[in-house]
């Protein structure tokens, strides 16, 4: 007999050693997500996949699936909850969607998109970063950064190389480049890097090839967050 | 296909049969973007005269503001005027829609944030090449310019948005027609675009 766990009105089977989040995938359930790709450790950070266990909210993400637990996910409160954290995470940047490259790929806007997310709650803070364009082949953008630390798991764990890392705290919190002159163009990063390529915004974007696809034919034009993530595993 | 009627009270907009919903709209800063998007709903025309009656805007030029339904606000906060001619909008409208990045967020204008006012003034009016007889206007008709660009809903309350840049057509022939209609606006997921 397989242990379960119930999701919403799911009964969901997981194995030993599962979180929350891969017992619902497993079991093609979408539970919303940004700072969780499953190629890389989770990091629990942007609380995107808070839902209820057994009435205490908990990332879904860095959760242990346990038998019998009764987890909410899909209901008005928990989505208003991670609407409220969408709002918060654009205030925080410089999110100008209207000239993003990353427009209609983006993993923060289909978010916001997929919540109903029309506007925003919170004062924006316009905060003042400076862009990094010392690589001859990359981007770096801190102005739509979201600190989801993808790019730092990804350099440490799959490309060895340990470009990026977090620094400072609070709201002064920053992605960091290691090299001497902390600039990307100093750093083994390359172009065909998992780092270079995992970013869900648009943060770390290849140079040349911008609008090389039109807006409208985007990869989440044609649907939502939600069916991708289910349909291909995409990440 | 998924739609969201946002927490709005179109209901407050009570007619007697014959009367039309008086609508106004504004262009604080922004590109006017908006409202080429706001005319593009095509044959509506038609219908929304029938109903519509558009007392205020840029494109009559009449200032006088009173007794509207409706405020259409295109635009973010860029100068004192801009912030005068919204509270005078909040003040005379029933209700009051966003459209657009720049009412929502900011948008383009938002981005001199990055910058402060002077480092913006000295480029634009004294360093900037080509520029002749450099001096930073300070004519006292001209409105001052507030440090940052704000989105309008910092300052105001603000019954329903509008995001794109600028939203599609479809959206704003939805408004028009639940207003008509006399019901909540239901927003299909190819009206909410942020680009
Ligand atoms: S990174 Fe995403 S949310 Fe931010 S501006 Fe670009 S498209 Fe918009
Ligand atoms: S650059 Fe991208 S991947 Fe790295 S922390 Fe920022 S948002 Fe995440
Ligand atoms: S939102 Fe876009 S189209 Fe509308 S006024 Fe601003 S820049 Fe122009
Ligand atoms: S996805 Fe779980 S905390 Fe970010």
């Amino acid at each position: 007999m397989t242990d379960t766990i119930t999701i919403d009105d799911h009964q969901v089977p997981f194995e030993a050693g599962q979180t929350i989040m891969e017992a619902a995938r497993a079991a093609g359930l979408y539970i919303e997500h940004l700072c969780y790709n499953p190629a890389y450790q989770p990091h629990g950070s942007c609380k995107l996949c808070s839902v209820k266990v057994d009435g205490v909210i908990q990332t879904a993400c860095t959760m242990p699936a346990i038998a019998g637990q009764k987890v909410e996910s899909d209901s008005p409160e928990m989505k208003s909850r991670r609407k409220t954290l969408v709002e918060m995470i654009f205030a925080e940047g410089n999110h100008y969607c209207a000239f993003c490259i990353k427009s209609g790929s983006c993993d923060l806007q289909a978010l916001a998109y997929h919540l109903d997310m029309h506007e925003n709650s919170f004062n924006h803070r316009y905060p003042v970063r400076v862009i990094d364009a010392s690589h001859p082949d990359l981007i770096l953008d801190h102005d739509r950064c979201i600190f989801c630390g993808l790019c730092i798991r990804a350099s440490r764990d799959q490309d060895h190389k340990n470009v990026f890392t977090m620094a400072g705290r609070g709201k002064a919190t920053r992605l960091a480049v290691n090299s001497e002159t902390g600039k990307l163009g100093d750093s083994t990063i390359a172009a065909d890097d998992a780092a270079a390529h995992v970013c869900p915004v648009g943060a770390i974007m290849p140079r040349r090839g911008a609008y090389s696809t039109p807006i409208g034919e985007r990869y989440f034009d044609a649907r939502g967050i939600d069916e991708i993530d289910n349909a291909s595993g995409k990440l | 296909m998924r739609s969201t009627t946002p927490q709005g009270n179109c209901d407050v907009i009570q007619r007697e049969p014959g009367q039309k919903i008086r609508i106004a709209s504004c262009s604080l800063a922004g590109c006017f973007g908006c409202h080429m998007s706001m005319l593009d709903i095509d044959e509506l025309v038609v219908e929304v005269v029938h109903h519509l009656e558009y007392c205020r805007g840029p494109l009559n030029d009449v200032r006088e503001l009173r007794d509207v339904d409706v405020g259409v606000v295109e635009g973010a906060l860029c100068n004192e005027d801009n912030v005068k001619v919204l509270e005078q909008f909040r003040a005379n409208c029933d209700l009051l829609v966003a459209v657009g990045a720049c009412a929502i967020n900011g948008g383009l204008p938002a981005m001199r944030n990055h910058f402060g006012l002077t480092a913006c003034l000295k480029e634009a009016y004294l360093d900037a090449e080509g520029v002749v007889n450099p001096e930073i206007p300070r004519d006292a008709e001209l409105p001052r310019l507030l440090n940052r660009v704000r989105p309008i809903q910092e300052v105001v309350k603000v019954d329903y948005f509008l995001p794109g840049c600028p939203p599609p057509a479809a959206a704003f022939t939805e408004l028009f027609t639940a207003l008509i209609e006399g019901r909540e606006p239901a927003f299909d997921e190819d009206m909410v675009r942020f680009d």
